[in-house]
């Protein structure tokens, strides 16, 4: 064995590669979407996915090599969903304030969004898992890919689609709210919230203070109604 | 930064181990969000312990998700598939909530305007 091979072969069977391969692909991702100045579509979660799947392609390396390295990083989805308490408890003079539209705003948006999904997936006859993999997709993505996996989907095509949401979100909800002329921004910051999770709040505080506010509101609440009836709809419409 | 830690992994192992126990289907760290609210609620001066170490992981909230994006490279198949369907219906659907929420936000706070203190 060369020098080169053995090294490889070290490498290869130790979980610190595919850590610090993550951890640095998303600090660079960090840096150029920050020094294009944040736009919706330059997300650092598919940016990074766009530097390392390719790596591991051309490395031959499978997905649960990798996993072994990068499953401590996504053990901290756990704790992270658990951490969404705290912008909801700072915030809760604003929900008191306006707790009848944001509890029923709440609801049909959770509804329509996983319902939509749902039944528009079984329009286009696609495949039972990809359905129950689509119904989470508007939640914030460690909650999504606990639905996901405790209703059947795939957690991993899960994940994509959540992040395809949230740019999705981003990206439309300045000319939709501009186009109905809807001034109101904790209307529109809710609206995007709910329905892009963490990427669109992100967008909404960009663009109004007041707007980031309430769209970390909905993701948050948007969390925990999700979890609670995206399984119920999955039943019902399925 | 570890008594913040611990509070957090405390919550999520209560809320999974009260998922599991209790078939619930909401997952466990849902349920662990829950509880941290009702501390808070019973004990509000947690959120100053809290916060600096909260604010760091919902910071880089993003950086959570690369594994389980990388796993894309696992659905290649039903993306290359069904990848016009998958658009259509995440485009469709998204504005659809937000045209729901934003809808429902405006109607109802005119319902209870007068009555907002």
């Amino acid at each position: 064995m060369t020098g080169v091979e053995s090294l490889w072969s070290y490498l290869s069977a130790t979980p610190l590669l595919w850590l610090t391969a993550t951890l640095l692909a998303y600090l660079l991702s960090d840096r150029a979407a920050r020094s294009l100045g944040y736009p919706p579509w330059a997300n650092p979660v598919l940016i990074s996915v766009l530097l390392i799947a390719p790596v591991l392609w051309l490395s031959g390396t499978t997905y649960d090599t990798y996993f072994d390295g990068a499953q401590f990083i996504h053990f901290l989805l756990g704790p992270a969903t658990v951490a969404l308490a705290l912008p909801l408890w700072d915030n809760r003079e604003m929900i008191r304030r306006s707790v009848a539209p944001i509890l029923f705003a709440l609801l049909a948006g959770s509804v329509v969004a996983a319902g939509s999904a749902i039944l528009m997936a079984r329009v286009f006859g696609l495949s039972a898992e990809v359905i129950l993999s689509l119904g989470p997709k508007s939640t914030t993505a460690p909650v999504a890919l606990g639905v996901s996996e405790a209703i059947g989907g795939i957690p991993t095509l899960t994940a994509v689609l959540v992040i395809l949401t949230g740019i999705i979100g981003a990206v439309t909800v300045t000319p939709l709210m501009t186009l109905l002329r809807i001034r109101d921004w904790r209307a529109r910051g809710f609206a995007v919230g709910l329905a892009a999770h963490g990427i669109g709040t992100a967008r909404a505080f960009q663009v109004n203070e007041v707007a980031g506010a309430y769209a970390g509101i909905a993701m948050a609440l948007n969390a925990l109604l999700t979890s609670m009836i995206v399984p119920a709809l999955v039943r019902w419409l399925m | 930064m570890l008594p913040t830690l611990a509070l957090l992994l405390t919550c999520q192992l209560i809320g999974e181990v009260a998922a599991r126990g209790l078939g619930l289907p909401i997952p466990g760290p849902v349920l662990g969000l829950a509880l941290l609210l009702a501390a808070l609620t019973v004990r509000p001066f947690i959120a100053q312990t809290l916060r600096p170490t909260v604010h760091v992981i919902l910071a880089h909230l993003s950086l959570m998700f690369v594994p389980a994006g990388v796993g894309v490279i696992g659905n290649l198949d039903v993306l290359s598939e069904d990848w016009a369907a998958l658009l259509v219906i995440l485009v469709a659907s998204t504005l659809l909530a937000m045209l729901a929420a934003v809808g429902t936000f405006l109607a109802v706070r005119r319902l209870t305007e007068g009555r907002e203190p």
